[in-house]
């Protein structure tokens, strides 16, 4: 299982941007950290899930 | 004229004099100068920041008036220089390098180098996107925090800081969105701008802990 913004999902073996599409997060608007590292926004397709891994997405919203 | 010693004595009594040694010595980038940046500088200022760099391409507007820390007699003029003006007029030791530019991936890099805190205090998503992800992913060393979800008349208290990683940290709900519709209001705004200055203070105190 992986960690996402605290959720347990069986998404190990997966890409980070199938899955960040999966749950409609729009990739131009977030940030995304494995384990309290970024993950740079270019490598979002080669990146696979593991079991066990903690995903933090933080998804930006209008205003300031 | 009050000299610059007596200013900082003052400072001195009000935070101690080794967190003052910290903040006199700390750069702070402020990238945006809307409700969010034209808070936050305005708090470094009066607490002693040695130096901001201070970002925005923009020019005030009557329609910023109402939350940002301008003045009607600024309309017109660029963001910087007003805010550069309103600041010394706060603080006449501070320090300020200002550009009036837009922050690209292509500029981004040079424009915050010098700094030891990044602030992030736009108003577009993706331009937060891109300030957030260009500061972790190719300059590891600074600190980041930004501003994400103060739009509306929701609860104040609501608006909080988050530790997302070693050197991120988050602020404001991370849900009211401008663009739903429910406006930019004065208080709530200067309540995200507050936990993001409050936060980069004590990030330079070397407390790491929101």
């Amino acid at each position: 299982m992986v960690q996402i913004n605290g959720e347990s999902y069986n998404v190990s073996g997966k890409s980070l941007d199938a899955v960040l599409a999966d749950l409609n997060f729009d990739a131009k608007k977030i940030a995304v950290e494995i384990n309290e590292d970024i993950v740079p926004k270019a490598n979002y397709p080669q990146v696979l899930l593991k079991d066990g891994d903690t995903v933090e997405v933080v998804s930006f919203v209008g205003g300031g | 004229m009050i000299s610059e010693r007596d200013y900082y004595n003052a400072l001195e009594i009000r935070h101690g004099k080794d967190n003052q040694k910290k903040f006199n010595g700390a750069t702070v980038a402020i990238c945006g100068l809307g409700g969010l940046g034209s808070n936050v500088a305005i708090a470094l200022a009066r607490a002693g920041i040695g130096k901001l760099i201070l970002i925005d391409f923009d020019e005030v507007d009557i329609t910023n008036i109402h939350r940002q820390q301008y003045k009607v007699s600024q309309i017109g003029m660029p963001k910087t220089q007003a805010l550069k003006e309103n600041l010394l007029e706060i603080n006449p030791f501070i320090k300020i390098e200002a550009f009036q530019t837009k922050i690209t991936e292509a500029n981004v890099i040079d424009l915050v180098k010098a700094a030891d805190v990044v602030c992030e205090a736009f108003d577009n998503p993706e331009a937060k996107a891109l300030l957030v992800n260009t500061v972790l992913e190719s300059l590891p060393e600074k600190y980041i925090v930004s501003g994400s979800g103060m739009a509306g008349f929701g609860s104040a208290n609501l608006i909080n800081t988050k530790k997302i990683s070693k050197r991120f940290y988050l602020t404001g709900d991370g849900v009211s969105d401008v663009n739903d519709g429910i406006g930019l209001i004065s208080s709530r705004v200067m309540v995200c701008a507050a936990h993001e200055a409050h936060m980069i203070l004590r990030i330079l105190m070397g407390e790491c802990n929101p």
